[in-house]
């Protein structure tokens, strides 16, 4: 069984979620490739060469690649799933754009965001935002598999794989990119990042969020928010963890204000270490931290940051 | 310009769902249903298209059971003209909605069809593109901001990190995120009036489409709970856990 996982990356840097995109193909059987479709692209597949695992990549270079649109995506992984059992790509808003139209271009079901993978045809989803989990078994000839990154370990940088050219075909024209708005931050990504502090609507204001932001500064950590926080206005959309937002897991979550809404939970419960501030003991989300405390966040997270040193 | 717009019904986004003890699926009897969230937001935007003069005619669709049809009503009420409710009691894969949404709008003939990114219930986001690919239509998934102009269709899009601006040739497959508007509450006399609203009835075999799923379910279940831990008396203990007993900082 031969597996294709489709890399993510921005054209100069390989994404971690693909070394983890990487683990779930390998559960699958032996043999993993991968894809860097992109524009001026070479060092990421230099890069991609080097996961663990990995015994071939494919690159393909054209400029109408650069943003991995979803119809010339589609046009060239369906193309290459001829030479595949299965084909994989991280569940990022990119992977979640072009894969479904592949599935559809090969006429099979498209499993998405799988979080385990239990047999060389069955696997785990979340459904009703991590509610229930659901376990299926395809039928279809040749898999497609959206993963979802946070439950699958990185696979590692010891290999050595060829890296094979490979043509796209011609751009479908149908879409064409314009611009992006990208948040621009000094700070770890938020489904990278290794600590996440997160603030709800208890902070109350969107200065009042610089308490948590130098907390954040001082561990090295992303800055989340729940949904609350959002819609409030204290922080921007793309800080939003939660089952319409980010799903995070980081070593260490620490949910400031938050009183822990089943949409925020299912976008943060898979985190090794939770902890709660909020000055409700009675809150929600005291009933899955692992450290709770109950205080005052405008007294208790100034503290925090002292004692961080 | 027509506007399609596919809804579901689904479990209430308010209502906590529970897994059946036989693990053959989650409890649906008895339970409050609704419309997908995002697709109110479809339902939303093409409604404002059309009050902006650019639509010309909202026709929504629902897949589903005699009951969708209230779903249907809702979409009415809020200010789409009519519907098609392809009645079905399976359970219908994204695919095979796909399959029966080309059916649709080959029969129908919109210029832009409008998607919620993904239902709440089975949290599959595959209808739209899957719809797209099957037309040879171009999609703007995820959407923030429309605009129309002459031919094309200017969309913003959530991506992880920001948003993203992309020019799509029409006809074109849209989906629909949170932030793209606030839908409306249906007025009285608006549900009054959609209740003369005319409700086509299909069936899938209608369209040429088998629904007979791809994927079997071994079995739904409950997911692994987390334990409480403890409350900590003050900041300078709970560093002290983090550092010596959980090993994070």
């Amino acid at each position: 069984m031969t597996s294709l996982v489709i890399a993510e990356h921005d054209n100069s840097e390989l994404k971690d979620a693909t070394n983890k995109t990487v683990t779930a193909a390998a559960a699958l059987g032996e043999d993993v490739h991968v894809l860097v479709a992109g524009s001026g692209a070479g060092a990421v597949a230099e890069a991609a060469a080097k996961i663990s695992g990995v015994s071939k990549v494919l690159h393909a270079d054209a400029p109408y690649l650069e943003k991995q649109l979803a119809e010339p995506m589609s046009a060239l992984v369906t193309g290459l799933a001829a030479n595949y059992d299965a084909v994989l790509a991280p569940a990022t808003t990119t992977g979640k754009n072009f894969m479904p139209r592949v599935a559809a271009a090969l006429d099979v079901a498209q499993i998405s965001e799988i979080v385990s993978v239990d047999g060389p045809y069955t696997f785990t989803r979340p459904i009703y935002a991590g509610n229930a989990m659901m376990q299926v078994q395809t039928a279809d000839p040749k898999k497609v598999i959206t993963v979802r990154t946070t439950t699958f370990e990185k696979a590692g940088n010891d290999g050595s794989a060829s890296v094979e050219s490979v043509d796209a075909p011609a751009d479908p024209g149908l879409s064409s990119f314009v611009s992006e708005n990208l948040a621009k931050s000094d700070r770890p990504e938020l489904t990278a990042a290794r600590i996440v502090i997160s603030g709800g609507r208890g902070m109350g204001s969107k200065e009042n969020f610089e308490i948590i932001e130098k907390v954040a500064d001082k561990l090295g950590a992303a800055v989340g928010a729940s949904r609350a926080a959002v819609d409030a206005g204290y922080a921007p959309n793309d800080w939003q963890v939660g089952q319409t937002g980010k799903v995070v897991a980081p070593e260490l979550y620490i949910a400031v204000g938050i009183s822990g809404a089943i949409q925020h939970l299912a976008g943060m419960k898979d985190s090794k270490v939770i902890v709660a501030i909020n000055k409700d003991e009675e809150a929600p989300i005291f009933q899955i931290a692992d450290y709770g405390l109950v205080a005052d966040l405008f007294k208790a997270v100034p503290e925090l940051e002292a004692a961080l040193g | 310009m027509k506007v399609l717009v596919p809804v579901k019904r689904v479990i209430d986004y308010n209502v906590k769902v529970r897994v059946k003890p036989d693990q053959s699926g989650v409890e649906l009897a008895n339970v409050k249903m609704s419309m997908n969230p995002f697709d109110e937001i479809s339902v939303e935007e093409a409604v404002r298209m059309k009050e902006a003069g650019t639509a010309s005619e909202v026709v929504v669709v629902s897949i589903g059971p005699q009951q969708a049809q209230e779903t249907l009503r809702t979409a009415l009420a809020m200010g789409a003209d009519r519907g098609i409710l392809v009645k079905t009691d399976d359970t219908v894969e994204p695919l095979a909605v796909a399959k029966i949404l080309k059916g649709v709008v080959e029969a129908e003939g919109p210029e832009i069809v409008i998607l919620g990114k993904q239902a709440i219930d089975d949290d599959s986001n595959q209808t739209g593109q899957m719809l797209a690919q099957l037309l040879g239509w171009s999609q703007g998934t995820f959407a923030f901001k429309l605009e129309k102009q002459d031919g094309e269709l200017t969309c913003e899009r959530e991506i992880d990190g920001g948003l993203q601006t992309i020019k799509l040739k029409l006809p074109a497959v849209i989906t629909t995120d949170l932030r793209l508007n606030e839908p409306r509450y249906a007025s009285l006399p608006n549900i009054m009036k959609a209740k003369k609203k005319p409700i086509d009835e299909k069936a899938p075999g209608d369209y040429g489409v088998d629904t007979a799923p791809r994927l079997k379910v071994l079995k739904v279940t409950e997911p692994p709970q987390r334990q409480a831990g403890i409350k900590v008396e003050d900041v300078a203990q709970l560093v002290d856990k983090l550092k010596n007993e959980a090993g994070v900082l």
